[in-house]
């Protein structure tokens, strides 16, 4: 069965060091989407068990209000990866996030692990999604493999860091560097019907630049951002807030469609504008949106 | 679990804990330093014996430097330095046994 978190609301995605008491306690009074809890680059290298401790019991017993709980492990080229998959599950994460994802078998390689811990653990088959980050030139080139080959991955997500160095580039603001790996990953993402996440906007003295990053990830189709700071969250849900405008539209497209669907007219116009079938999934995207940003008190 | 050369985990930031555990042979001694150790003092030893018990550590010296860790924090700390002191490998952990 489909778990039904695969397609929840992923706006904003925030990382948090696992081994730190003071961030992982209570993050959720930001109301992030999601916080992907840390065992990788944060966690230095002779802290790594520790941050594993600190993640079990985090997991087990801090109540983060429905905000999703991801667990980012060390890659597959470490001998860390298993023990984290171990911790996280029997912790009770949500979701796994791999890094440095470059094909379809480093995907399958951790869901063998993660239904394996599942069993171990007690708990339910399926219950764990996994999400895969890309990191270089080879991941973004195979983002369609990646995103077609498990029914627990629920989405992609760009890691401008590596993914920039592998390029042989440093990070400009401009975004320069990332704009083919951005659309060929939402392009990918979309066909096989997961989610995509743009990377990390880490210059926290320029909230114009983040502001403006954001706005242009939503343009492009993405679902959501990986965040580094609170002050980070209430931009991008402004930004993935429908304007009122919208919601309204919306509401009428779907209303219209199913009505006029009755009496057999496939093309009609709704505020001017010619409305097909084509426009019904966009539609109810916007009031799924909607609802989920507490802006939409409708029936549909 | 023996507990075999002193070791330590956790740090002195606020909301942490720093615990050292070194070898010991008059079952457990607990030394805790605490800004709130009159206020939490009780439940602090309690979480910390109770997670020696839990991994059968019976002869430690354990001292713990609390700066307002939750008992998740305390657990996790405790736990972490009695492996290090172990010596045991990190690997195959009894997450929901010795460890919860």
């Amino acid at each position: 069965m489909i778990n039904p978190n695969k397609t929840r609301l992923r706006r904003t995605m925030m990382f948090l060091n696992a081994q730190k008491p003071s961030l992982i306690k209570d993050p959720y009074i930001y109301q992030p989407d999601s916080i992907m809890l840390d065992l990788e680059d944060a966690v230095a290298e002779k802290e790594k068990d520790s941050a594993r401790y600190s993640l079990y019991h985090a997991l087990q017993e801090i109540n983060y209000r429905g905000v999703e709980r991801v667990v980012r492990i060390n890659g597959l080229d470490t001998d860390l990866w298993r023990e984290d998959i171990r911790c996280a599950v029997a912790g009770g994460c949500d979701s796994i996030r791999i890094p440095k994802t470059e094909y379809a078998k480093d995907v399958k390689i951790v869901e063998e692990a993660v239904i394996a811990a599942e069993k171990e653990f007690g708990r339910p088959e399926g219950s764990v999604l996994i999400m895969a980050a890309l990191e270089s030139a080879r991941g973004v080139m195979n983002a369609l493999e990646i995103c077609d080959c498990s029914e627990r991955l629920f989405g992609i997500a760009l890691s401008g860091g590596d993914y920039s160095k592998d390029l042989q580039t440093t990070i400009s603001g401009t975004g320069v560097e990332f704009m083919g790996a951005r659309q060929h990953m939402i392009i990918a993402a979309r066909a096989a019907k997961v989610q995509c996440f743009d990377t990390v906007w880490t210059n926290l003295d320029d909230m114009d630049g983040f502001r403006r990053e954001t706005e242009m990830i939503h343009s492009m189709g993405f679902d959501g951002k990986s965040i580094i700071n609170p002050r980070q969250i209430p931009i991008v849900h402004e930004i993935y807030t429908p304007k009122p405008k919208d919601v309204d539209f919306a509401e009428k497209v779907i209303r219209e469609i199913d009505e006029k669907k009755a009496l057999g007219i496939g093309v009609f116009t709704v505020n001017g504008k010619m409305i097909d079938i084509a426009f019904y999934d966009g539609a109810k995207r916007t009031i799924a949106l909607a609802k989920a940003s507490g802006v939409y008190k409708g029936d549909l | 679990m023996e507990i075999k050369k002193p070791a330590a985990a956790g740090t002195l930031e606020s909301s942490d804990c720093m615990v050292t555990v070194e070898p010991g042979e008059n079952g457990i001694e607990l030394d805790l330093e605490s800004a709130v150790i009159r206020q939490y003092g009780r439940q602090i030893r309690k979480v910390t014996l109770e997670t020696l018990e839990r991994l059968n550590v019976t002869n430690a010296y354990v001292h713990m430097v609390d700066k307002g860790a939750l008992d998740c924090t305390i657990k996790a700390r405790v736990e972490c330095a009695c492996y290090r002191a172990s010596g045991e490998k990190q690997e195959n952990l009894p997450w929901g046994g010795a460890i919860q």
